[in-house]
């Protein structure tokens, strides 16, 4: 018989936090700046800099550390991560060995399998890498500093995941808690969430753990899912061939499918850590983790809640609302504007969710005001412009962040009150089509969509939906 | 008086009393500089045009009123660890010959807002790793007082330069003795401040933990003004210290009346040079004439300092090291296969052979397995000579010991043993460990003519009690200046030059 | 000399080290280390049990600056020492194969 095998795995996820500067120095962490134009001493190692701790970075931390249940060191240090490559200017990284500033929390993750605490096992303060870019007509890499020292903070979780899914939800979870928080936007894509996967394989029901590997370089929750598959079978292929699976760093190639060894002579991975000389320690006393709990947002679970409570909305628009931060954030600007929650909350899940869909995109990415949706709503009410025209408009507001008012305006688009045209209108196009009136007095009903259809389309439109069906019905009957 | 034999206060009243200009007086140093360079070599960079365009720009700020301090005006030299913006810094090393800083070290730029002109940039052990001053890529400096022997080190340029009045003042840096030892050799007065005082921001750092800025002069009074001017906290270093008491020159007093004096006797043992023992032993007794009390007593952990020091400060140096690699700033090696050839070779032709040793035995102490032995061990044997002085300093004001255990060796005699060359620094490195300000002081010359140094060793943040007790020794003596500058001095006059 | 040094821990401190050593640089290296170590060895006559390591001389902590953007574009001033550079980048030897 075929033995089985279970996967365990355990994440390293790396957060870029959202503070204005670096971590060590006054430099600004803002994206797309020109190469090496947000450096200074510190932050390219040049000779007798010195780093200083941003503040922010500390209370990011410690807010993370609170929402995914961690204890808070009271007496944290920063020590030196020795080693050397061109986008590590001081060829050691500043982070957190000896006494990272949370340790031993826990998220829960709910799967189809159903609810698990996944835990974690530290969280510390490091500092991010520059960027080499690899110019292919001079065979050199170039180095940009400009994203060293941004802060980050790296979860590490116990090895308690066995399957992607447990790690996209626990991914998911980690970032809905940091975007909750502000501490970061947490995007993938960008970097600015970046998971490295330890990953190995044993036989189902063995208490010891087999020999893992850790995969780097992945991008999104696909090749995530993508590569934990790859690894998985690599090394049951490996196992079940008598080999050994050799622990290393290995690269996830999402095109190829396939993880390849990072392994060289010269990355000894001996990182000679010690505690930094040039930081002092932090210690955080009761009151200012009281003061940073005290500035803690309300989460996914208590907007549910309450959404369903205040807003009377079902338990599905409350789920779905709260998935993502700014979500929520629109949901409850718009609320606050005097549109009707179940009226947003349907703009939101329906064609919002629609329209990102068709866009690639993730609710994160929303740019539209809440201002220009309540508009919307509020025309819709006043049955200033109908559903179809809505729709439209709306679709105006979702990638431009249209004026809703001033698009109608502009476009003519408000719905026509002339109920004299419109009687005229139809009585034109009934006029214009017998077969249709004798298939409906023959009792062809559908016959009468026609005649609508018809009409909406001389009115270009803007005819008001109700009373069109209204009058048409009307005429008809009276033939 | 000639200008170049003033000191840096005397000079800098007679430049507010607008009987010499500052450009005069660096005119002067840079001729001095011009004449005794040559054969001594404390200089690794003289600014020349630089420093006189900067004594025009004091000079007119002093004339407007605007620069009042006792060291506006006068030209000081800077140890070549200490980055100086538009001014070569090298370390003394082949990795940074061409290494142009755009900033500037605080310490610096505290002595220039006193109004300081920089002269030029001074020769030391490459690094700062060495006690001679002969690991410098850029060749040896002499002793002042004997051109055969060796200044001390690492600042062994600064110091020589005071002794040489090629300047009127310099800085150093200190991380094992390397401010004091030079010192002592020199016969002039340096001082390590307690760490934390100066900032080290811009000092290009070997051991961060025990890396402290502080002043070389040629006389105790300098040397309050000095790191009056120095000290500061500064917001750049995370470990510089808050400290409100930095008006060191009111401890300008000879006042030592009850003030407890210690020696130790663990300093006075096997290895010590009796000439140097006899010197010491003497300056007590003028200080106990003064009204202090001097008392014998066992530090204890002696021997202990030097291993620890090797571990700490090479460890810390391996790391602090290794943002040298050619890709930056500095050399870069002209022929490689790759990135780790281009480090390597980068590296190994960039450092000499004793920064070479320290970071493969920093490297070491670090690497998988060895940490806790060495690393853990060293940090706990730290805090053991921290509680030794602690209670020494429940009993004393002040530690009374040697600087070295001998005076300036030979040229050529040290670097074919380090052991025994690291040996020399065994009365100076324990204070580094503590975070101690201590301070070495002219208190004699052996047979040959060479300066014994004392050092006085205070508790964390009691510089004034240094300066106090050091001052009312000076009084005691005249002081000495090496043959060669009285030569220079003698000939001069004679040809009816500047006097 | 109670530390022998091996050629492989020479080799494996100098990849740690980045450097290249001569085969007499190697020789030395070995001697040196080995003799440093040994005087280093001095250390565990003192009994040390129950001290804590003690990294900072001071009781300082909680060193923090806001986060407040004060520096500006200075990246001509950060490149001017760079041995090679292109495009406003450092130029190092190609990392990835
Ligand atoms: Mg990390
Ligand atoms: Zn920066």
């Amino acid at each position: 018989m075929a033995k089985t095998y279970e996967t365990v795995i355990g994440l390293e996820v790396h957060v870029e936090l959202a503070t204005q500067t670096k971590i060590f120095c006054s430099c600004s962490t803002a994206f797309g700046g020109a190469p090496n134009t947000h450096t200074c001493p510190v932050c390219t190692g040049m000779p007798g800099s010195l780093p200083v701790l941003n503040r922010k970075v500390v209370e990011y931390a410690m807010a993370v550390g609170m929402a995914t249940n961690c204890e808070i060191t009271r007496y944290s240090k920063f020590d030196r991560k020795n080693y050397f490559y061109p986008d590590n200017p001081q060829n050691y990284q500043i982070s957190q060995l000896y006494a990272p500033i949370c340790r031993n929390g826990f998220v829960e993750i709910e799967t189809k399998t159903g609810k698990k605490q996944i835990r974690i096992h530290e969280i510390h303060m490091e500092e991010d890498a520059g960027k080499l870019i690899h110019d292919e007509w001079e065979n050199c890499s170039l180095v940009d500093f400009n994203r060293s020292g941004v802060p980050l903070i790296e979860i590490v979780s116990e090895p308690d995941m066995r399957s992607a899914e447990e790690v996209v939800a626990y991914l998911e979870k980690l970032r809905l808690i940091i975007q909750y928080l502000g501490a970061s936007d947490c995007k993938l894509q960008e970097g600015s969430m970046r998971a490295d996967v330890n990953l190995s394989v044993r036989e189902m029901g063995t208490e010891t753990f087999g020999t893992r590997t850790e995969m780097k370089n992945l991008n999104s929750f696909k090749a995530i899912a993508r590569a934990i598959e790859g690894e998985k079978n690599r090394q049951i292929e490996l196992l079940e061939e008598g080999k050994p699976v050799i622990q290393e760093t290995r690269r996830w190639d999402d095109n190829k499918e396939y993880s390849y060894a990072m392994r060289s002579k010269e990355d000894a991975q001996d990182y000679r850590y010690f505690p930094d000389p040039d930081l002092v320690p932090i210690l955080i006393s009761e009151e200012w983790m009281a003061q940073v709990k005290a500035r803690e947002p309300e989460f996914k679970d208590a907007k549910m809640a309450r959404y369903q409570a205040e807003f009377d909305l079902p338990r599905y628009d409350a789920d779905l609302l709260t998935d993502s931060k700014k979500m929520a954030d629109l949901f409850e600007e718009t609320v606050a504007l005097g549109a009707p929650p179940k009226k947003v909350s349907n703009w939101l899940m329906v064609e919002t969710m629609r329209l990102l869909k068709e866009s690639e995109q993730e609710p994160d990415d929303l740019s539209f005001s809440a201002a220009h949706l309540a508009a919307l709503i509020a025309m819709t009410d006043a049955r200033e412009i109908n559903s179809t025209v809505a729709k439209e408009v709306f679709e105006q507001i979702f990638r431009e962040d249209a004026d809703p008012v001033e698009y109608v305006e502009k476009h003519g688009l408000k719905t026509v009150r002339d109920e004299g045209s419109l009687r005229s209108t139809i009585e034109a196009i009934i006029a214009a089509n017998p077969q249709s009136v004798a298939d409906y007095k023959s009792g062809k009903k559908k016959a009468m969509g026609f005649i609508v259809g018809q009409t909406m389309k001389a009115m270009k439109g803007k005819a008001d939906p109700a009373a069109v069906n209204q009058m048409v019905r009307e005429a008809m009957e009276k033939q | 008086m000639k200008i170049t034999a003033l000191g840096a206060v005397e000079l800098g009243k007679k430049i507010q009393a607008r009987e010499i200009s500052s450009v005069e007086a660096t005119k002067e140093v840079l001729r001095q500089i011009d004449a005794l360079d040559p054969i001594y070599h404390s200089y690794v960079t003289v600014a020349g045009e630089q420093a006189l365009e900067q004594a025009r720009a004091v000079q007119k700020a002093i004339d407007e009123g605007t620069l009042t301090g006792t060291l506006a005006g006068v030209p000081v030299a800077i140890k070549d660890n200490l980055c100086t913006r538009g001014l070569r810094t090298t370390c003394s090393s082949n990795i940074l010959s061409n290494f142009v800083p755009t900033y500037t070290a605080q310490a610096v730029v505290n002595l220039e807002k006193a109004g300081a002109v920089i002269v030029g940039k001074t020769n030391m052990d490459e690094f700062a790793m060495g006690s001679t001053t002969e690991t410098s890529f850029f060749g040896v400096t002499k002793n002042p007082w004997n051109p055969d022997h060796v200044p001390g080190g690492s600042s062994g340029g600064s110091a020589a330069a005071v002794a040489l009045e090629e300047c009127s003042y310099a800085l150093g840096s200190d991380t094992g003795g390397s401010i004091r030892q030079p010192s002592s050799f020199c016969g002039v007065v340096g001082m390590k401040p307690t760490y934390g005082t100066v900032s080290r921001y811009g000092l290009i750092a070997y051991g961060s933990s025990l890396d402290q800025i502080g002043p070389i002069s040629k006389n105790v009074t300098d040397c309050a003004a000095i790191l009056e001017a120095i000290a500061s906290y500064d917001p750049k270093d995370s470990t510089s210290v808050r400290r409100g008491d930095t008006r060191f020159t009111e401890a300008l007093t000879e006042d030592v009346k009850g003030l407890r004096i210690g020696l130790p006797r663990d300093y006075y043992g096997d290895g010590l040079d009796g000439e140097i023992r006899d010197a010491i032993q003497k300056a007590a007794k003028e200080l106990e004439k003064k009204g202090a009390v001097i008392e014998e007593f066992d530090l204890g952990l002696v021997s202990y300092a030097i291993p620890a020091y090797y571990v700490i400060a090479s460890a810390e140096a391996s790391s602090n090291l290794a943002r040298f690699d050619g890709v930056k700033y500095g050399y870069r090696a002209k022929e490689y296969d790759g990135l780790h050839s281009m480090y390597k070779k980068s590296r190994s032709e960039g450092f000499g052979a004793e920064v070479k040793r320290r970071i493969m035995l920093g490297s070491f102490v670090l690497s998988s397995g060895y940490y806790d032995a060495y690393y853990l061990k060293a940090l706990r044997t730290k805090a053991l000579m921290k509680q030794a002085f602690d209670k020494a300093f429940e009993r004393f004001d002040i530690i009374l010991a040697p600087t070295a255990p001998t005076t300036a060796p030979k040229l050529g005699e040290s670097l074919s043993d380090p052991i025994k060359m690291y040996l020399g620094d065994i009365y100076t490195i324990s204070v580094n460990l503590a975070g101690l300000p201590a301070m070495s002081v002219p208190c004699g010359t052996d047979k040959n003519g060479l300066p014994i140094g004392m050092q006085l060793i205070g508790d964390c943040f009691t510089e004034k009690k240094l300066i106090r007790a050091a001052y009312a020794f000076e009084k005691t003596r005249e002081f000495a200046r090496p043959a060669v500058v009285l030569e220079r001095e003698r000939k001069e006059r004679e040809d009816g030059k500047n006097i | 000399m109670a530390n022998i040094i091996s050629d492989e821990t020479i080799e494996y401190v100098a990849i740690l080290a980045k450097l290249e050593l001569s085969p007499e640089e190697k020789e030395a290296a070995k001697k040196d280390m080995g003799e440093m170590l040994d005087y280093i060895d001095q250390l565990n006559e003192l009994d040390t049990t129950g001290v804590e390591p003690m990294s900072h001389i001071f009781p300082i902590s909680n060193v923090f600056r806001e986060d407040v953007v004060t520096n500006t574009d200075v990246r001509e001033q950060m490149l001017a020492n760079a041995p090679k550079q292109k495009d406003g980048s450092f130029q190092v030897p190609r990392t990835v194969e």
